[in-house]
Formats: C-alpha cells, sequence, structure tokens
C-alpha cells in the first residue's frame, strides 16, 4: 500500500522500529537542519489547556482546519459529584474559575465546529479513557493532546504525545506540529509477572529502574511476551507512565488482541475501510535487526506489588521492602532530594512500607479507572469493609460508559457497600484541580501517576499503587500486600 | 512574539534537581482563561518557606533561573512557562530540561540553556552575588568573572527566537504541502479521516 508520508530516509529498506515506520508514515516535509513538518491524525482536547488556544485562533481570525480530526470532552476540573439532581437539571458548578473554563469549552466546540461530549454525555470521561473506548486513538495513528499523559493511547499503537497550548493552537490551525524526530529506546521485559502482579506494578517498577529522566528524547516501545499478553487496558496502563519516566511517548505494537479490542467501536473503521486498516495495522511492528539508541532489559521475575515513598515516580519499592535511607544513593543531589521527599511524607529511613498508615483512597485517573481496573479493585473489596483509617475513599470511573459497564456489573455496590464513594468520571484526584483532595498532613493510597509534592492537594502525600493494591490497603488501613488478602 | 538576542542580569541559585511542574505552578492555579498573573502561583510550595530564594529580595525579578537536572519535568501544562515569564523570567540554565517543558518554553520566548552539572555548580556560586550573561547568537553564557561556556540550540528554535517569529504564521507557508499529504492520506488511509464523524 502506498503511504502517505514522504520518505525522510536515503535507505527505505533498512530495517526500521515502529516508531520510525509511524513517523516516516507522517512527515509532510523535512528542513535541512533535520526539522520535520508532521502530519496530526487525531487531536483530543479539554477545558484546561485549550481556553487560550481557541483564544488565540480568535484574534488572528483562523479556522480549525480538520474540525473532524478534533474530539473535545471536559475533565480536568470537572466535579465528580451528581451532575443533574432528581429533576434532571444540571447541577450549577459552585467554583466560578471551574465553571468558567467548562464553559469556555463549550462555547469554542460548537463555534469551531469541533466534536463535543458534555459533561452529561455518557461517553463522557478523561480524555485518554474516552479515546480509546471510541475507537478515535487507533494503530498507527498520531494523537497529541494538550495533555501529558496522551502517551497512554500508545497501548493501541498509536505514536501519541503531550503538547502545550501553543502547540494546542498550532495543531488547531495547520493539523501539523514541527518536530525533531526522537530517539528510540527498547524497554524489553523478559519471562512472566507473577500471580497477583499486575501492569502498573510493572510500570512502577520499570520507573524506579529507568528513572524519571531515563527516556528523556526518547520515545519507548515496550517489548515482550509480558505485552504481547497484556490486555489492552494494561497496555494503556503502561505507556499512560511513559512520561512519568521522561519519554514523551510509549508504545506497544498492535496485535489481535488490539484488533479485538477496536473492532465495533463507535468511531472505528467499518467495513472495508476495517479490512483495509487491520491489513496495515498488521505492517506495524519493529523490522527484524531494527537498532533501537537505547535498550533496557527487565526481569518480570524481579516485579513485586509496587509502591512509592518519596515525592517522584522513580522512588519506587517493593510492598515487602523499607523505605530506603537517603545516604545509601550514590548522587548528592538525589540524596538531597530523598532526604526533602520523607521530610514531606513523614517517613523515615528504613520504616517497613507495609506498616505505613494510610487515610485517604483514590481509585481512578488514565492510569487506572477503566473496566478492568474497577474489576481488579472490586475482587479485593467484595464481602470486606473498609479501615476504620480510611476517612474518605473514593472511585472515579474513567468515563460515562465505564461507570455504566461497572453498575451493570454490580460493582459499584461491591464500592459502596465496602465503604467507598462511587463518582462521576473526571480526572479527579490525581491532580487535585476539582474538588477531590487529600488534606495536608495525610496520606493517600492512590491508582493516580504522579506523587509529586502537592499534586493531590497542597500537603498530601501520595503513594502511587495499582487498584487492587488500593483496595488492600482501603481494608486494611495500610499499605499492604494485596496478595495476603487475595492468595 | 519579541525577538530574543541576550538575556542578561541577576540569577535565581534555585539548584533543585527534578523540579516538576506541579512544583512551578499548583494545579488550583490552572482554572484560568488567559495566559497572564500566573506569576502570582509560582513556586507556591516553595514560597512559603521564608527563607525561599524567589522572595529573596537579593534575587527577586532576576530574569534567569539555575537549575538541577531535568526541569520542568511532569505534565504539559504551558501554565508553567507563563508562570515563569509573568514573574520575569527569561532564561532557565540546567544541566537537562523535559521534552515539552523546553518545547513550551521556547513558544513563550523563554530560553533553556543546558549545561554540564559543573558549570551549574559555577554558575550557583556567581549568581549569589553577580549577574549572568546568554548570548543567544553567539550560543555563550558568560559571567564578569570570565567564566565562558557555549552551549548547543535547534537551528530551527534559534532562528524562531532571535527572529520572534510566529510558527503557526510559518507552518501555513506550507500549506500547499499539507493539502497535498491530506489527499494522499484520504486516498490511501481513508479511514483516518473520518475522525469523529463531524463535519468530514
Amino acid at each position: 500500500m502506498r503511504r502517505p508520508g514522504r520518505k525522510c530516509r536515503i535507505m527505505a529498506s533498512k530495517p526500521r522500529t515502529l516508531y520510525e515506520k509511524i513517523w516516516d508514515t507522517h512527515v509532510i516535509e523535512q528542513r535541512p537542519d533535520g526539522t520535520c513538518l508532521l502530519f496530526i491524525d487525531r487531536h483530543l482536547v479539554h477545558e484546561v489547556t485549550s481556553p487560550q488556544a481557541f483564544e488565540a485562533l480568535r484574534l488572528n481570525g483562523r479556522k480549525v482546519r480538520r474540525p473532524e480530526l478534533t474530539l473535545a470532552v471536559p475533565d480536568h476540573n470537572l466535579p465528580t459529584t451528581a451532575r443533574v439532581d432528581a429533576s434532571g437539571a444540571r447541577v450549577p458548578i459552585a467554583d466560578v474559575e471551574s465553571r468558567q473554563q467548562l464553559e469556555a469549552l463549550e462555547r469554542n466546540a460548537p463555534e469551531f465546529g469541533v466534536r463535543y461530549f458534555g459533561a452529561t454525555a455518557a461517553q463522557q470521561g478523561i480524555v485518554h479513557v474516552v479515546g480509546p473506548e471510541q475507537g478515535f486513538s487507533l494503530p498507527g495513528t498520531t494523537i497529541v493532546c494538550g495533555d501529558s499523559h496522551t502517551a497512554c493511547h500508545g497501548g493501541v499503537g498509536a505514536l501519541a504525545f503531550g503538547i502545550g497550548t501553543s502547540e494546542v493552537e498550532h495543531v488547531l490551525a495547520t493539523q501539523t506540529l514541527q518536530l525533531r524526530q526522537s530517539k528510540t529506546m527498547e524497554i524489553r521485559v523478559e519471562g512472566e509477572l507473577g500471580p497477583g502482579i499486575s501492569s502498573k506494578d510493572l510500570i512502577l517498577h520499570i520507573i524506579g529502574v529507568i528513572g524519571t529522566a531515563g527516556g528523556t528524547g526518547h520515545v519507548i516501545e515496550y517489548r515482550g511476551p509480558v505485552f504481547e499478553k497484556m490486555s489492552i487496558e494494561g497496555r494503556l496502563t503502561v505507556c499512560n507512565m511513559s512520561i512519568e519516566g521522561g519519554a514523551r511517548a510509549g508504545l506497544i505494537a498492535p496485535d489481535e488482541t488490539t484488533f479485538a479490542y477496536l473492532k465495533g467501536r463507535p468511531l472505528a473503521p467499518q467495513g472495508a475501510d476495517w479490512d483495509a486498516a487491520v491489513a496495515y495495522w498488521k505492517t506495524l511492528h519493529t523490522d527484524e535487526g531494527a537498532v533501537f539508541d537505547k535498550s533496557v532489559v527487565i526481569q518480570a521475575s524481579d516485579v513485586q506489588p509496587t509502591v512509592t515513598w518519596g515525592t517522584s515516580p522513580e522512588d519506587t519499592v517493593a510492598i515487602g521492602g523499607v523505605v530506603p535511607d537517603p545516604a545509601s544513593f550514590a548522587d548528592p543531589s538525589k540524596q538531597r532530594a530523598a532526604r526533602a521527599s520523607l521530610d514531606y511524607m513523614g517517613l523515615e529511613p528504613g520504616q517497613p512500607m507495609a506498616e505505613v498508615e494510610v487515610q485517604n483512597i483514590f481509585i481512578g485517573s488514565c492510569t487506572n479507572s477503566r473496566i478492568e481496573d474497577l474489576r481488579a479493585a472490586a475482587e479485593v473489596l467484595k464481602g470486606r469493609h473498609v479501615h476504620p483509617n480510611i476517612k474518605w475513599g473514593i472511585v472515579v470511573p474513567g468515563s460515562g460508559l465505564v461507570k455504566l459497564q461497572a453498575e451493570a456489573e454490580g460493582l459499584d455496590k461491591v464500592f459502596t457497600e465496602a465503604g467507598l464513594e462511587w463518582r462521576e468520571p473526571g480526572c479527579s484526584a490525581c491532580l487535585g484541580m476539582n474538588p477531590d483532595k487529600v488534606p495536608p498532613g495525610e496520606r493517600s493510597a492512590s491508582t493516580s501517576n504522579r506523587n509529586f509534592v502537592g499534586r493531590q492537594g497542597p500537603g498530601a502525600r501520595t503513594h502511587l499503587v495499582s487498584p487492587a493494591m488500593a483496595a488492600a490497603a482501603a481494608v486494611t488501613g495500610r499499605l499492604t500486600d494485596v496478595r495476603e488478602l487475595t492468595g | 512574539m519579541e525577538p530574543v538576542t541576550t538575556v542578561e542580569g541577576r540569577a535565581y541559585p534555585f539548584g533543585m534537581k527534578n523540579v516538576d511542574t506541579d512544583i512551578i505552578i499548583p494545579a488550583h492555579y490552572l482554572k484560568t482563561v488567559t495566559r497572564n498573573g500566573l506569576g502570582r502561583g509560582a513556586f507556591e510550595a516553595l514560597r512559603k518557606d521564608p527563607a525561599n530564594v524567589f522572595d529573596d529580595p537579593a534575587h527577586k525579578g532576576a530574569p534567569i533561573i539555575i537549575a538541577g537536572d531535568n526541569f520542568g519535568c511532569g505534565s504539559s501544562r504551558e501554565h508553567a512557562a507563563w508562570a515563569l515569564l509573568d514573574m520575569g523570567v527569561k532564561a532557565v540554565i540546567a544541566p537537562s530540561f523535559s521534552d515539552i517543558f523546553a518545547g513550551n518554553a521556547f513558544k513563550n520566548g523563554i530560553v533553556t540553556v543546558a549545561l554540564p552539572q559543573e558549570a551549574i555548580d559555577r554558575l550557583m556560586e556567581v549568581a549569589e552575588t553577580d549577574p549572568i550573561t546568554i548570548d543567544l547568537e553567539a550560543q555563550t553564557v558568560t559571567t564578569p568573572f570570565q567564566d565562558r561556556w557555549t552551549f548547543a540550540i535547534d537551528p530551527f528554535r534559534k532562528h524562531c527566537l532571535t527572529e520572534g517569529l510566529d510558527e503557526v504564521g510559518l507552518t501555513l507557508k506550507s500549506d500547499a504541502a499539507i493539502s497535498a499529504y491530506e489527499a494522499r492520506q484520504r486516498e490511501s488511509q481513508p479511514w483516518i479521516a473520518k475522525g469523529t464523524g463531524l463535519a468530514a
């Protein structure tokens, strides 16, 4: 099949990585200095990083070049409490600034001809849950969004990365970006994950190994039998956190699992288009003999249920481990950072992680709010109740459709009977922009992606975990090896 | 955008490693629909410490930040660049930057200069008492004490910064090439063009 992109390379027959194939297919033109004008197939827009971009279009008298390649949905600051009252009327958003930002998106989408899933639509949800769920995110496409967790869509074999608001404006106006090609990085996982070890444990472990700058300047491809056997939900979780390892994008080659996941979704190709698309998608894999700029090998058997102890996603440790001694790090700046982290987190070196008590539980975020995540948490919580230590615990489904599916399976009842709140979809306590926050000085076991200082609210102390581990912490009131409850 | 050729003046000897964008501007400041006024929220958590470098009268208003490795990691929020700009920062010197932050800084005329840790250590000393000069044309960082380092910068970014170019306007000059690409894609991969099914 003829590809639309110009060949960026002289030797077209050279074995290429998956990233290089997708990149080459999207190059419109290349400058002598190596900067490429890259075509963008899919653009996801949310309320927080888009108002200034639409405003700039208006000021310059510019239109959205390809409105049908753009999908808008609010997620970041939308409250997760009821959105309609008993009479079916919209519940107004109390926070004035949040309301104005949402209203701006509600105005901008129709004004510029962009499809919009509003706050009360069943399709509404976190952009990175909605894209794959609707079949809008497809293998081999370039996907951008004004959000760093756009890397997520690499789970369906798309080249997907986060952009800033000026780039949002650039994509709206031109459907392109000016970019230089990234370096390639292979993360190969050998062997099989043990029982009870999730995709979240794996990606936390990987970030612990490579560090938060380990992938800077690179696009990661995750390879090996673990990923081949992994569900799409699991792949989305892994690729989602590529940015926490410094990589702008992460990819997993599309395969039969991907095609089965996408088939029949509302915006996925249909009929003859579907057959042509699948035939093309089958060519999207790294060629035998292709060379990566960097390669990291991880043994799956080393991966334990993993938690974070500090204020960087690289601060990971197995649940059976202890809080590290800052003096144990070779790098003096890492020693300083670790001391500051422990001070903020209120932890002592040598303290066993499984003795750390938590007061808050957050199950949600673009990393872990899909149906499989909710099933994993519900399996642990079924027939159990949250520990008296827990003051606040919420489960926030990734989209309205995930919520409906979970309710059809009775998962909502499992959560509420256990003593957790069942909420409306959105980003919620992952970043504390909406009213869902962890109080100062208190700890959370959170299925989100960042344990930064103040991320879940000023002074909040975040421990990143998998959905099953968050559920286990809810039951025992402390960080807990979920295998003790399910074993 | 205003052209940038040099950034000169006092610097904040900040030095922190892995400065994430939540540190630069916390999420509760992201509810704005404009680009202005975010300086008030810049480094909010750190500024609760009365001894913080950003409110030290010796440095307040400095156009340069000296920082550690991996500056700007985390979220894609351009608000981080807007917050720095609003507090008067025009350049950041660090051993390395997150890719997304470096792009956002560039789009707002903030120069990101990558120098080795030894240079950062020396600049941290100089910044305590004296000014620093970044010459974008010559690609050098100098101090009043004969220190001189050269730095690399993407030629396209340098061109845009020194000329103050509007990147959208620049790309629209390639309109014909974009249209030709779109026509080829409609033919070879028609499923991509269908998009959301709206207004196609």
